[in-house]
């Protein structure tokens, strides 16, 4: 048991080192887009632990994600707060909403739930647009460079962003994968495995759920604060259904219930659109297309399928 | 053996053989790169909310690049353009920068229309140190809220467009005006910038009605336009305008209207003579330039109009049913334009003078009507990096729009927000 747990975090840390390497290797333009798959991962990985691990399919995840965008970027551009409370105020207003929104919305499930945080996520979307005056609605509005610093680093800067995403992405992993294998993490997956029967063993399924939810929005909010300020734009397009689908997207492609397919899944979805657009106009059909071949073929992702075929020790 | 400068070993001498093939070679090297075309890349909301723009968007670039490689190029090298979808999003928007500098080397970005899109992306294109010339007709430019890399010299903002019109409204339909406006930043813009406009001009807006944008039935709406009512303004956008202008004609039935005006955005791509849209007769549009050939038509305008394919209604000559945006897309083929005007003023030669190019934009003060600009003569300001148009009011007889007004470029003018020139690059 020891060995193999040795070897998932082997693996990960490989991951890490592989990422740590590749700033060196990288062209300028992977550069940028790997730092950016990064960010998103984060924000997928949060809603692998709702989704992948204690199994709660919610389509509301946007709204987290937005929560930590607007927080951070209101308050650096707006509120003049200094970018570490603001990146700290948008990890915490995430986790905040999710709780809130987990309170109302776990007192259903299934379907039910499904729906419900896709109402709170789109009410969220249309506070947005209706404080316009704050928000700049739909239009969004861009974090100036001056106040993208932090500690003396400036986070415009390629390398910098690249080292900050890293560090968000590799605490967001390591973190998760401290959990998955906890005896907390166990409870999820025993929740999405049969809730009634960890009811009877003395769990109570609505603290847990609540945990994962709020856990899963820390993440989303984080992701959504790293952002804002490391790419400089604040919007109401991240609060749309799009980026609620978006992270259901890459947990699905990369392995439900995986530790590293929320990244494997971004970045093969990043890829898919980028490669495609440059053969066809077409390039969403072929993702599209890609997507099918996947839930026929590999219906539990990359990691999922490879876990079923030999890599059992995939955490 | 000894080797020495008299007696040079065989890798010395081997390495003395390619360093001068090298030099030989080289003024053929300079020679190719000098001739090597000019890359520009062109953010295409070839997909998503924006799509019916981009397909006539990158039909007007092209049918401009045509025109522009026949007649020599830029500095007489051929220009290509590449264009690459950004799903009208402004993550995947600003993504599409990076790839179009970084990846395949493009000397300037432009093109996109969106605001979402323009904002999400500049932050991108002022790290990156790349022109991007947008085409977008937002206020964000001349706001200050963008960079030194950001200019829009092919169409006019919203701020422009909107209070141009109050003088005209004021004085030709009614003083007492009500807006109906989607309750979101395109729709808040009209509200912050019309309103005053027309108080400016002697009248005022009597009621504004900001409609949430998840509605798809504007019934509950149409009561709270006040009975005193002389100007109708709308500026409804999307599918939803369709519904918008049946319901209001079966509100308003066959009794008194006011008089109605509206902004062609709502109808951009759409044939004003479809079936629901009867009600619309009569009524009024803002336009940036006009769909309808009208008499008089300068000889540029038509010779535009015939290069990128659009017949006198405003549609493509190959689908009548293809109506195109063409209110909107000539700041495509007047940008590229001053891309090339730039490009030369600057003595471009690659990335590397791309400063030198934004600086010969910002010396620029106008642009004079004719091939080039087909739109009509235009200034310049270098300091906000946003372009004065003439703005066009038509008005709608038998389902064709047929221009009754032509502002000046003054009565869209306003006072500098920001100085551009002052920021560092």
């Amino acid at each position: 048991m020891t060995r193999f747990l040795d070897r998932s975090l082997i693996l990960h840390l490989a991951v890490i080192a592989a990422l740590f390497a590749a700033q060196y290797l990288l062209p300028s333009y992977h550069h940028t887009n790997i730092a950016r798959i990064m960010v998103l991962a984060v924000f997928a990985m949060g809603y692998n632990i709702a989704f992948g691990y204690t199994g709660l399919l919610s389509l509301g995840h946007a709204l987290f994600f937005a929560a930590g965008l607007y927080a951070t970027g209101l308050g650096v551009e707006q509120w003049g707060l200094p970018t570490g409370i603001a990146l700290i105020g948008g990890l915490a207003a995430g986790g905040a909403v999710a709780v809130a929104t987990g309170l109302l919305a776990l007192r259903t499930g299934g379907v039910s739930f499904m729906i419900v945080t896709l109402m709170f996520a789109q009410a969220g979307y249309l506070t947005i647009l209706y404080f316009g005056a704050v928000t700049r609605g739909d239009e969004g509005f861009v974090i100036s460079t001056a106040a993208r610093s932090l500690g003396g680093l400036v986070l415009s800067d390629s390398t910098t962003r690249y080292f900050m995403a890293l560090a968000l992405f590799a605490v967001a992993m390591l973190a998760k994968l401290a959990l998955v294998r906890s005896p907390t993490g166990r409870v999820l997956v025993a929740l999405r495995e049969n809730e009634e029967r960890s009811r009877m063993l003395g769990f109570d399924p609505f603290r847990y759920k609540l945990l994962a939810l709020g856990i899963s929005g820390l993440y989303a909010g984080a992701a959504g604060a790293a952002y804002a300020v490391l790419f400089g734009y604040v919007g109401a397009t991240f609060a749309s259904i799009q980026y609620s689908i978006l992270p259901l997207l890459y947990v699905l492609l990369g392995g439900a219930g995986t530790v590293l397919g929320p990244f494997l899944g971004a970045l093969v979805m990043f890829y898919l659109i980028d490669i495609s657009s440059g053969y066809t106009t077409a390039h969403l059909a072929v993702v599209g297309l890609a997507l099918l071949i996947l839930v026929l073929f590999a219906p539990k992702g990359i990691l999922g399928a490879l876990r079923e075929r030999g890599l059992k020790w995939l955490p | 053996m000894t080797t020495g400068l008299l007696r040079p070993s065989r890798r010395t001498l081997l390495s003395g053989l390619a360093a001068g093939a090298s030099a030989l070679a080289l003024p053929r090297f300079v020679q190719a790169q000098s001739s090597a075309p000019i890359k520009l890349g062109f953010q295409l909301h070839r997909t998503g909310i924006g799509a019916a723009y981009g397909r006539w968007y990158e039909r007007t670039a092209q049918a401009a690049l045509k025109k522009l490689n026949d007649e020599g190029g830029i500095n007489g090298r051929p220009v290509e353009i590449l264009f690459e979808d950004d799903g009208t999003d402004p993550r995947r928007g600003a993504e599409v920068v990076e790839k179009l500098t970084s990846q395949a080397g493009c000397d300037v970005i432009f093109g996109p229309l969106f605001s979402h899109v323009v904002i999400g992306s500049a932050p991108r294109a002022g790290e990156l140190k790349v022109p991007y010339l947008v085409c977008s007709e937002g206020f964000h430019v001349a706001s200050g809220m963008l960079n030194r890399w950001s200019l829009q010299p092919g169409i006019s903002d919203v701020r422009a467009q909107a209070s141009s019109m109050a003088p005209w409204i004021a004085n030709t339909l009614g003083k007492k005006v009500t807006m109906v406006f989607p309750d979101y930043a395109f729709g808040h813009d009209h509200r912050d910038y019309f309103t005053p406009a027309i108080e400016a001009a002697g009248g005022e807006v009597i009621k504004h009605i900001a409609i949430p944008p998840t509605e798809t039935s504007f019934t509950r709406y149409l009561p709270q336009i006040p009975r005193d009512t002389e100007v109708l303004y709308h500026v409804m956008v999307g599918p939803a305008v369709l519904t918008f202008v049946k319901e209001l004609g079966e509100f308003y039935g066959s009794g008194a209207r006011p008089e109605i005006f509206g902004f062609i955005d709502s109808l951009e791509a759409v044939d004003i003579a479809s079936p629901g849209l009867e009600f619309l007769e009569g009524t009024h549009f803002w336009e940036g330039m006009c769909r309808t050939k009208q008499e008089g038509e300068s000889e540029a305008e038509t010779a535009y109009r015939a290069a990128v394919g659009v017949d006198d209604n405003g549609a493509s000559v190959s689908d009548a049913r293809d109506v195109s945006t063409y209110a909107h897309m000539f700041s495509c083929w007047e940008t590229l334009f001053v891309i090339k005007e730039g490009m030369e003023a600057a003595g471009y030669q690659g990335p590397d003078d791309r400063q030198k190019f934004v600086e010969a934009i910002e010396a620029m003060t106008a642009f004079s009507a004719g091939a080039t600009h087909p739109q009509g003569d235009k200034v310049f300001n270098g300091k906000t990096h946003q372009v004065f148009t003439p703005q066009f009011v038509s008005k709608v007889e038998g389902g064709k729009l047929l221009r009754v007004h032509t502002t000046t470029l003054e009565d869209g003018m306003y006072e500098d927000a920001v100085d551009y020139t002052t920021m560092s690059f």
